[in-house]
């Protein structure tokens, strides 16, 4: 049932960061193996993508560059000592060895709470832009956009050419702040054109500063919600809500390797290197920056795993520059005081086991939330609400035990059933 | 695609009924296109459906071949696939 | 303002830990009027308290466990009429599973011993247990079945008689350590000073390190627990070879168990190990669990499991706790070293240490359970533990 195999770099991720490790890792002539949970590579960002634009031409460079790639398959377990990733998918589960890990693992979409946000139909910014990608129509639906970051003007546009309608764009940053962000923008011509051009094509929507949703009405499927902006409170009919508040990083896995986390994510070295032996991290998971600095992060650690330095190094300038973009949108975008305010006491914070806020607003500890009340306790492993209890209390999550995401029993037991070897 | 540029069908069944959808999408996409919202009822009977997209929140799990707790986001329609919601 | 009010006044009783143990002392102590005070560093029921199985069983190894497991068991169908739903009390009973003959006179065996003890107890053949556990595999022999077996939530029950305790009068005390305990003053780790007339020690495995020489040794654990498949299994399951484990000192074993949550997730064990005190879940270890677990339920197999971890028990030479007078301290009783099963007798743990303290009659003798039993109390318990057998093999426990 399992099968022992590796290669000298194993990339985990196949979204910008992980391609760009690939793609460079493979130009210095190492084998190259590249994993991702989803159908195709392209992470988040590029599934799904079309013919022009950045991440096309990344794309078409990872076809052509010879990495082996396994789609569908997921890391349940990874042991930094023996080297070894477990990994499952539909039908199977296997072990894999590596030389070089690359956690190219990404970051997932913070929510906040509010009343009503569990209704069908309410989803994730980056959410309902990958489930269109994956097929879902929304010619002629109304779209409601809410949360916080530029990814709302680009998901906006998305859905707007995909013959949505958005009326509304509800940014909770304020004037004074965005203003702020924009002056920054100037010092990157290329990103203020784009977002200028977005939102020329979003033309018809409000796009509305200290703006957010209130509360999301429905019976078993949004109907309207309610936003505010200052004092001003109203109704929006709309047939999908796409919310988020920024991202958090996905670093349960390298925390699972042991793998040193600090404030912004996995902890790097100027190589990209983490605190354990041959285990490198690039893109989001080290800290929420965008694109850019995703794919120029990935590029150090492909050639830094590559051993080739000295290709590394003239990288640093450019990431650099990315970097200070990246604090720029923290800076901006960093979410507001109200929002802590916004769920009620029966508001549900805890998807997985429906626990609501006025059973975890005195809660003095993570553990102490999870023990007795059952928070975190879901399949979700408190990937949803623990950074919602981070914001609304400022608890710190537990220590991540395996499986790294649930996993079916039978996965967790090949572990043991290894036949070594290495694939080129 | 097929080579005169008509999308490629697949049929599989959710919740008893047939439904043919193209090729390449993802089980989530079938159910919401059949005009199904609800995926799965909580622990406190609430209806959901996906929240994140990305195989994260598990709000989207269907059962798929009397396989429980599949994450319809992450799954690509099969022919002959049978699909139940809550 | 707190520190100083701790600093003058005087307990008759601290309790140090609040795990199940400690919480339910705690309680039996306020209501007796005891002006009691509960220490706890961490979350209450947060220790090996919320790592266990929560199965409340009662044990036939020996007449002293038998008491105090029985016991016990029948304290907790009382505090069960009280107990919040977070308790997630259930009197689903349990099955001793016999995969063949040779088990099948084992079964005989406890049921004959449980029945003159007036334990409800009944025996299932092939088919009947065929019919109570459809998902376990065909050809098992037969099994025991104890339906006064129970499960439970440790951490809220802790909860719960921690809740009680504080409304009859005790003080909880929470966050700090305690790092030493002499001249009738307990001092914490931020320095605090807790005087009280008698401490107890219901701090499991870390016991030792407040009363040197206590020959409590920590055994490791390992659970896994899945997604929700209600109606899976109905009863606590544990196979015949699981006491063979239990014995076992000097080997890394395993052996099958597995308890219906009433979330309807399924909770899935066991494993026994010395020598380790890395809390990291050890994959092999889970690996070995997970296979022996198969071959009771193979449809266990694509099921999704969502979580697993370890935790220590604390474990004792003769598997029987330690409750009552610490040898050598007269103000210090001791109230650990449940091994498997702190969850089953932390109830009737409590009462029997009350009734100590208190002078009053108990309900079972207490002799067997005496910290002073043991004929050397500091033997074999510092430094390292003895390792013997295979290391790095693990041995299932099979039926011969």
């Amino acid at each position: 049932m399992s099968r022992g195999f590796g290669a000298d770099i194993v990339v985990a991720g196949a979204g910008p960061a992980g391609i760009a490790a690939a793609v460079r890792a493979r130009e210095c002539g190492r084998s190259v193996l590249v994993l991702d949970d989803n159908p195709s590579a392209g992470g988040q960002i590029w599934r799904g993508e079309q013919s022009h634009g950045q991440g096309s031409f990344w794309l078409r460079r990872f076809a052509g560059c010879a990495a082996k790639l396994i789609t569908s398959a997921r890391i349940v377990d990874g042991d930094a000592q023996r080297r070894r990733l477990i990994l499952e998918t539909q039908d199977e589960a296997f072990a894999l060895e590596y030389g070089k890990l690359i956690l190219a693992i990404g970051a997932r979409e913070l929510f906040l709470p509010f009343p009503g946000w569990t209704t069908p139909n309410v989803m994730g910014i980056g959410g309902l832009q990958a489930l269109v990608k994956s097929g879902l129509r929304i010619s002629g639906k109304r779209i409601v956009v809410a949360g916080t970051g530029p990814l709302m003007l680009a998901a906006a546009d998305y859905f707007r050419r995909h013959n949505a309608v958005v009326p509304v764009i509800a940014e909770q940053a304020g004037w004074i702040r965005l203003a702020r962000f924009l002056l920054h923008l100037a010092k990157h011509p290329g990103k203020l054109c784009q977002a200028a051009v977005l939102r020329f094509g979003l033309r018809r929507s409000r796009y509305l500063a200290s703006c957010w949703v209130e509360a999301a009405n429905g019976n078993e499927k949004l109907e309207s919600v309610r936003l505010r902006q200052d004092a001003r409170v109203w109704d929006e009919d709309c047939d999908y809500l796409a919310t988020g508040y920024g991202f958090k990083p996905n670093s349960e896995l390298a925390e699972l390797m042991n793998c040193r986390i600090c404030n912004t994510g996995v902890d790097v070295d100027a190589f990209q290197r983490t605190s354990q032996e041959d285990i490198y991290a690039a893109g989001e998971c080290t800290g929420i920056g965008g694109a850019e600095l995703a794919i120029v992060e990935g590029e150090t650690a492909g050639y830094a795993a590559a051993e080739r330095n000295d290709l590394a190094e003239k990288l640093f300038r450019k990431r650099s520059k990315a970097r200070q973009f990246a604090a720029a949108l923290e800076r901006a975008f960093a979410p507001r005081e109200e929002l802590r305010r916004l769920p009620s006491a029966g508001t549900i914070v805890c998807r997985c086991e429906d626990v609501v806020w006025e059973r975890l607003e005195s809660m003095k500890s993570w553990r102490s939330a999870k023990l007795h009340t059952r928070c975190g306790m879901g399949p979700c492993q408190g990937r949803i609400c623990g950074p919602i209890l981070e914001f609304l209390l400022g608890l710190e999550p537990d220590s991540v035990r395996p499986p790294v995401f649930p996993a079916r029993l039978e996965s967790l037991v090949a572990a043991n059933e290894i036949e070594e070897g290495i694939c080129q | 695609m097929t080579e005169c540029g008509a999308e490629e069908i697949v049929e599989l069944r959710i919740n008893g009924t047939g439904v043919r959808v193209p090729a390449g999408i993802s089980v989530a996409a079938a159910v919401l296109l059949s005009g199904e919202t609800v995926f799965r009822r909580s622990v406190s009977g609430e209806g959901r459906g996906p929240l994140c997209g990305m195989g994260i929140c598990f709000e989207c799990r269907v059962t798929i071949d009397d396989l429980e707790h599949c994450r319809s986001c992450q799954i690509l329609c099969r022919d002959g696939m049978e699909v139940r919601t809550a | 303002m707190a520190r100083a009010a701790l600093n003058e006044s005087s307990f008759d009783i601290a309790v140090v830990g609040a795990g199940i143990v400690g919480a339910a002392c705690a309680r039996e102590f306020a209501d007796a009027g005891l002006r009691t005070a509960l220490i706890e560093p961490g979350v209450v029921g947060g220790g090996a308290t919320a790592a266990g199985m929560g199965h409340i069983a009662v044990m036939d190894d020996s007449e002293a466990q038998f008491a105090l497991t029985r016991y016990s068991q029948i304290l907790w169908k009382q505090l069960a009429e009280r107990l919040p739903a977070d308790g997630e009390y259930v009197r689903c009973g349990a099955l001793w599973v016999a995969a063949d003959e040779a088990e099948m006179a084992e079964v005989h065996r406890k049921q004959r011993y449980y029945s003159e003890r007036g334990v409800p107890v009944e025996i299932l053949d092939s088919h009947s247990l065929a019919q109570a556990e459809s998902n376990l595999r065909p050809g098992m022999a037969g099994a025991l079945l104890l339906p006064d077996d129970a499960v439970a939530y440790p951490p809220c029950v802790a909860k719960f008689l921690v809740n009680e305790a504080l409304e009859l009068g005790a003080k909880l005390i929470q966050g700090r350590r305690v790092a030493a305990i002499g001249g009738g003053t307990a001092t914490l780790d931020d320095g605090t000073k807790i005087s009280s007339l008698n401490f107890v020690l219901a701090n499991g495995i870390a016991a030792p390190v407040l009363m040197e020489g206590l020959p409590i040794q920590p055994r490791k654990g390992h659970l896994v627990i899945t997604d929700r498949y209600p109606g899976f299994v109905q009863h606590q399951m544990i196979e015949l070879g699981y006491l063979r484990s239990a014995h076992a000192s000097d080997i890394d074993s395993v052996a099958f168990n597995v308890q219906p949550r009433p979330s309807g997730q399924l909770l899935i064990g066991s494993s026994r190990q010395y020598g380790s005190n890395d809390s990291g879940v050890d994959a092999q270890i889970i690996g070995a669990m997970l296979k022996r677990a198969f071959e009771y339920m193979p449809g266990l197999r694509t099921l999704s499991a969502i979580r697993s971890w370890t935790g220590f028990r604390a474990a004792t030479p003769d598997k029987l706790p330690l409750i009552g007078p610490c040898p050598g301290r007269e103000d210090v009783y001791l109230a650990t070293g449940h091994e498997g099963l702190g969850i089953t007798t932390s109830l009737g743990t409590a009462r029997v240490l009350a009734d100590l303290v208190l002078k009053r009659e108990c309900a079972i003798e207490t002799t067997p359970y005496a910290p002073d039993r043991t004929s050397h109390p500091l033997a074999d318990a510092r430094g390292s533990v003895q390792i013997g057998g295979a290391r790095g093999s693990v041995q299932t426990m099979r039926s011969i």
